[in-house]
């Protein structure tokens, strides 16, 4: 029998020469690039739109503000929950290679620690951020709550 | 044995749309939003300029009767590049006229989802939210989006000196506005979308020369 250990599950995605990670409860799913919409908005951290299983995700490239440069060329869209005050929605980060889902245990962020970063884990003799996306995506300024809340309907009407 | 009633599937609310572009960039607003569609020619003549510098994208208002109309450039609003527009919306319950390049087609919409919260700007303002058509999404403008109420404050302090001159809408010497004695029809805005004004079909004389029959738009032509 091996010992209960507190290690979550986490989802790793490569950014061209770094990983980071994400809960993994909070992927939705990994998806090959898609057509783009783009239209006129004032919010820069979003591309775009993807149309994904009858949803419209919005696009958000985060590597600018990890890695300090934006991503040439993507091979997925990973598929993330991101919370709001009024509920969770989808929301397409773009990657650069496979990802990958691991068990590891987490080191909650301290203080010092930039407000995207929710925790550091450890795998494969590398130190891994794991991502707040919360902080690391765009949304209203309201407070974001803690907990998981249920996604709102999404539709005006239909 | 009773068998199970049968259940009638709710009917899909629908909502008719009109598909236009401002410099290249497809929108949709709904048709009912639509009091008038006119040729940006009909406009020659009547649109007043504004002595505005603070809003760029607003250069030009007209009169009809006692309401005036702000003439908002698309491009500048959506900061999208320049374009020569070629038809104008009057916009139903606003102070509203907007200047697009064109109409695409008519359509109809039988789902709008509301913008992403990721979007989290002046957007939200701008857009009802955004729909698929055709595979291809399209943001759905909100009529009042167009003009703040602030900016029209702003738009209004900006007549009121000429208006002591000269009340907007005297035409001594000037052609006839376009707007007076113009098709507007009513405000109802349970007006269908097939009810946008044809100009110069309900012209009731002559004195609309203004309205050419060739500038107006008959909905019935738009593509379906």
């Amino acid at each position: 029998m091996t010992p209960q250990t507190d290690s979550e599950s986490f989802v790793l995605l490569r950014l061209a020469e770094r990983r980071f990670a994400v809960a993994a409860g909070d992927i939705a799913e990994l998806v090959a690039p898609s057509r783009i919409f783009r239209f006129p908005h004032h919010t820069k951290e979003i591309e775009g739109v993807i149309l994904r299983r009858g949803r419209i995700v919005p696009v958000c490239d985060v590597a600018a503000r990890l890695i300090g440069k934006n991503l040439r060329s993507r091979r997925f869209y990973l598929i993330a929950q991101r919370r709001y005050a009024t509920g969770t929605e989808w929301i397409a980060l773009p990657v650069t290679g496979d990802c990958e889902l691991i068990s590891a245990e987490m080191i909650p962020a301290s203080e010092a620690d930039l407000p995207h970063v929710s925790g550091w884990l450890s795998h494969d003799g590398d130190v891994i951020e794991v991502l707040n996306l919360n902080a690391l995506t765009p949304g209203p300024l309201a407070a974001q709550p803690t907990a998981p809340v249920e996604a709102l309907p999404q539709e005006a009407h239909s | 044995m009773r068998l199970p009633i049968p259940t009638k599937a709710p009917p899909v609310r629908t909502e008719q749309i009109i598909l236009f572009r401002v410099s290249g960039q497809l929108f949709a607003v709904s048709s009912a939003s639509v009091q008038e569609v006119r040729s940006v020619d009909t406009l020659a003549g009547a649109a007043r300029e504004i002595a505005q510098a603070g809003l760029r994208k607003v250069r030009h208002v007209v009169q009809r009767g006692e309401h005036f109309f702000y003439v908002v450039n698309g491009a500048m609003h959506f900061g999208l590049p320049p374009f020569a527009p070629a038809l104008v919306f009057v916009l139903r319950r606003t102070r509203t006229a907007l200047l697009i390049d064109g109409i695409e087609k008519m359509t109809t919409m039988t789902r709008l989802q509301a913008l992403p919260q990721a979007f989290c700007n002046e957007e939200r303002d701008w857009y009802r939210g955004v729909t698929a058509i055709d595979q291809t999404v399209v943001p759905v403008v909100k009529p009042e989006g167009f003009l703040t109420p602030d900016e029209l404050f702003v738009l209004d302090s900006s007549l009121e000196p000429k208006d002591s001159a000269s009340q907007p809408g005297d035409s001594a010497g000037a052609p006839p506005s376009v707007f007076e004695g113009g098709p507007f029809r009513s405000s109802d805005a349970n007006d269908s979308a097939m009810q946008i004004a044809v100009s110069g079909s309900e012209a009731p004389d002559s004195s609309l020369s203004g309205f050419p029959q060739s500038d107006t738009i008959d909905p019935a032509s738009f593509p379906q």
